[in-house]
């Protein structure tokens, strides 16, 4: 060791050679990343696919790009650990297998709100609406920002064929006639939705706008997984491991 | 060797000698960017903590909190950041390698192609064009601009050592090399998308495994663009400016090669009980426990620097940033392992800690030694003295005070979440189900780090002052000082294809390579007290009396 380091060591002469130690460098930067990072490349998915996770619907991908737009990700986490106290808090613990559609992951840093992943289903439609309109008139007390212009401004379909088309060339299994239908899909599926928050007792004439986009992906999170037959056993599992680890 | 701007002939005979100068403008520009997103990164920072206690501060669609998060945050590690690390970089290189940058077009360059960068993410980042990607937000056409001038720098950069006339490359160099090949890989990799819109893209990996591409950039955009090149920095300047040696060159070459081996490694720990794989996540985060060694090396060799001179921190500025920037890298480094530690994890991951770990580390370490790097340029890129000491010592101590209000409160914050989140009642239920509670329960600190970065914003009000006032004073012409080097034989290439001991490879190696350096072998630095107001600045010199 002295040899190298020592004040007439190698490491003196390496210091003479500038590609040399670039090339050294590079080399111990990349093994790092290379250890962690290609097994998982490598890794079969069909080990952790979940048959009842399917792609997100058009609607539900606009809706999700538009979360992506605002920044949401910036205070909500969508993962839930393993613990119980985020299980009761949020429901069941992230698995591997819901994430495989997700381009990118939204599973976030920071919880200044509180985690998404289980959202779906959790609150009604008009909810939401009146939650992104004004977050204090659903949840007093709030700090998250209000978006208004969510229920004025209109949701761009005409790009979710391209969209879909560039998701199915790196992998999501999108039909052909889904990718030529995508914009028809999201709007029927805009309209349903639309007709629900009317029916709710919310504002007209909201199934062009983005929040019904918005209000589509936040009811589809976490609501593939209740399908999965088994869950029940798995989460007692967790939850009994968890609470040893709290 | 461009010499037509030096300003006085040497006395020499001309077949001795090389004059040469340094190209100073490039610090200066460097600089004056770095004072002014700094500025604008900052501010941006305060209205985001102000959002958070006073939602009404959420001024519509383009400045809600949101979008305005990856603006601060770039804005603060690629514009005020980076623009530092740049004018150390050109500063420092061209002084160690006692040779002008390769190419000053390609400075030029560098410098307006990375303002035209962070112009377009200030642009686009608020319209709500963003990858969601954290510290990797800009959209694919931005993000292909950032690699075109990074290689450009790259080029200039190693066409510059293989010009230098130092035979031996200073430490200061080999973090430099570390950050320019490590943040071109890291940049490449994790931006790999298929642009579906002029501004909107989607990532070639999905879930977990771009979660952990995420990660391995994210975690080392902090090892690479934050913590190498102010080491670097912390090298070169904080030496020259104690006119003290490092402290051991041996332990300079222990903790730079596990520093850059062991940091990559550590990204997972961001992913700890999710869905990623869990020896991965174990890797990350025992590779991170590790890492405290080789940072607190560095915190040790820049401290101990210091053996001697503590008396100088008095009268310096500069020493006094450099010092406390130096000691929040200690503190950030040992906090980063034990928060990557699974079961603290557990209670901190998600809360406001983490952002206290985050301006721990960029409040007290990079804005730090940027500051004092900026008060020890001033008086010399405008060869004028510092317009004000009192106003200089004045924003350290606001800035200090900034960054200790700063932190305390977002550790308090966390901990009451982190604590909250988990709290059981005696029968078993969560003992605050309602998530508000705990939202409204922290308002008060999200209060106090308001105060807290008011504080330091104000010092870097400060620092404008002081740096306009100085440049007012500053003579009309600047033009760059001549330099002289011996002509003599060659004795080192680039290429490194001579075996280790072999001297006078020189076919590989251009003609106006000089041993001028061979006098300072065991110097490795440079010498340009003719520039420098103070006399008695002496070089940097490795290795040291402190070294055995």
């Amino acid at each position: 060791m002295s040899r190298f380091i020592d004040k007439d060591g190698m490491h003196r002469s390496l210091e003479g050679w500038p590609l040399v130690f670039t090339v050294l460098t590079t080399i111990a930067i990349l093994v790092g990343g290379l250890v962690e990072i290609v097994p998982l490349m490598l890794a079969d998915d069909a080990a952790e696919r979940i048959e009842t996770v399917e792609p997100f619907t058009p609607l539900e991908l606009a809706g999700r790009d538009i979360y992506i737009s605002e920044g949401c990700v910036g205070c909500h986490s969508q993962a839930v650990r393993p613990f119980r106290h985020e299980l009761e808090r949020y429901g069941e613990y992230q698995r591997a297998g819901e994430t495989v559609y997700e381009r990118p992951f939204l599973w976030g840093s920071k919880r200044t709100g509180p985690d998404l992943a289980r959202v779906g289903g959790k609150y009604p439609h008009l909810w939401h609406v009146r939650h992104m309109e004004d977050p204090r008139s659903t949840s007093p007390g709030s700090i998250m920002p209000p978006y208004p212009w969510m229920l004025e401004k209109d949701a761009d379909l005409d790009v979710l064929p391209r969209k879909l088309r560039a998701l199915r060339a790196l992998g999501t299994p999108y039909s052909d006639e889904e990718i030529a239908q995508a914009t028809e899909l999201a709007e029927e599926q805009a309209a349903e939705i639309a007709s629900e928050i009317e029916q709710q007792g919310g504002p007209a004439d909201l199934e062009s706008k983005q929040i019904v986009a918005l209000v589509a992906y936040l009811q589809r999170l976490g609501t593939d997984i209740d399908a999965a037959p088994d869950v029940e056993n798995e989460l007692s599992d967790a939850s009994s491991n968890a609470s040893g680890s709290n | 060797m461009p010499s037509s701007s030096t300003t006085q002939a040497p006395r020499v005979h001309q077949d001795d000698v090389e004059v040469f100068s340094y190209d100073e403008q490039i610090t200066r520009l460097f600089v004056l960017a770095t004072v002014i997103w700094g500025l604008v990164g900052m501010l941006v920072g305060l209205l985001l903590a102000l959002q958070l206690p006073f939602p009404e501060a959420n001024l519509g669609e383009y400045l809600s909190f949101g979008r305005l998060r990856p603006l601060h945050t770039n804005a603060v590690i690629f514009a005020f950041a980076g623009n530092a690390i740049f004018a150390a970089v050109y500063y420092s290189t061209q002084r160690l390698c006692k040779t002008r940058m390769y190419s000053d077009w390609m400075s030029r360059f560098h410098f307006w192609g990375w303002q035209g960068i962070i112009v377009s993410a200030a642009i686009t980042l608020p319209l709500g064009y963003t990858t969601s990607k954290e510290y990797a937000e800009l959209e694919w056409p931005i993000s292909i601009a950032i690699a075109v001038v990074w290689i450009v720098f790259a080029i200039n950069f190693f066409a510059t050592l293989k010009n230098r006339r130092v035979k031996h490359m200073y430490v200061a160099l080999w973090f430099y090399i570390a950050t320019i090949v490590t943040i071109a890989v890291l940049h490449v990799g994790n931006n790999l998308a298929i642009p579906v819109g002029a501004f909107e893209s989607y990532p070639v990996y999905a879930g977990v495994q771009d979660a952990l591409v995420q990660w391995w950039y994210g975690h080392n955009a902090v090892a690479f663009f934050l913590t190498t090149p102010f080491l670097g920095l912390m090298y070169y300047f904080l030496p020259k400016a104690a006119e003290r040696p490092v402290f051991s060159y041996r332990l300079s070459i222990v903790h730079f090669w596990s520093l850059v081996f062991i940091y990559i490694w550590a990204g997972p720990h961001h992913l700890i009980y999710t869905a990623v794989p869990e020896w991965a996540a174990t890797v990350g985060m025992v590779f991170s426990v590790m890492l405290w060694m080789p940072s607190w090396g560095g915190m040790i060799n820049g401290l101990f620097t210091l053996r001697g001179a503590w008396h100088k921190l008095r009268d310096s500025v500069v020493l006094k940033m450099f010092v406390v920037g130096i000691t929040f890298y200690g503190m950030s480094t040992f906090e980063g392992p034990m928060l990557s530690v699974k079961s603290v994890n557990a209670l901190t991951h998600y809360t406001d800690w983490t952002i206290g770990h985050v301006h721990s580390g960029a409040l007290g370490w990079n804005g730090f030694m940027t500051f004092g790097m900026i008060y020890w340029l001033l008086p010399r890129l405008w060869r004028t003295p510092l317009w004000s000491d009192k106003l200089a010592n004045a924003h350290f101590w606001v800035g200090t005070l900034g960054i200790l209000v700063y932190v305390i409160a977002m550790y308090v914050s966390g901990i009451t979440q982190g604590l909250m989140w988990r709290a059981f009642d005696d029968a078993g239920r969560l003992m605050y189900p309602d998530f508000m509670e705990t939202v409204v329960q922290v308002i008060p600190m999200y209060w106090a780090r308001f105060i807290g970065g008011s504080l330091y914003l104000a010092g870097m009000v400060m620092l404008v002052v002081n740096v306009m006032m100085t440049i007012r004073n500053a003579p009309d012409t600047l033009p760059d000082a001549a330099q002289i080097a011996a002509r003599k034989p060659v004795t080192a290439g680039m290429s490194g294809d001579g075996a280790p001991g072999t001297e006078g490879d020189g076919a590989a190696a251009p003609a106006s390579q000089t041993s001028a350096a061979e006098a300072s072998d065991q110097g490795d630095a440079d010498d340009d007290e003719d520039d420098a107001p103070r006399p008695g600045t002496k070089r940097v010199q490795l290795p040291t009396p402190g070294d055995d």
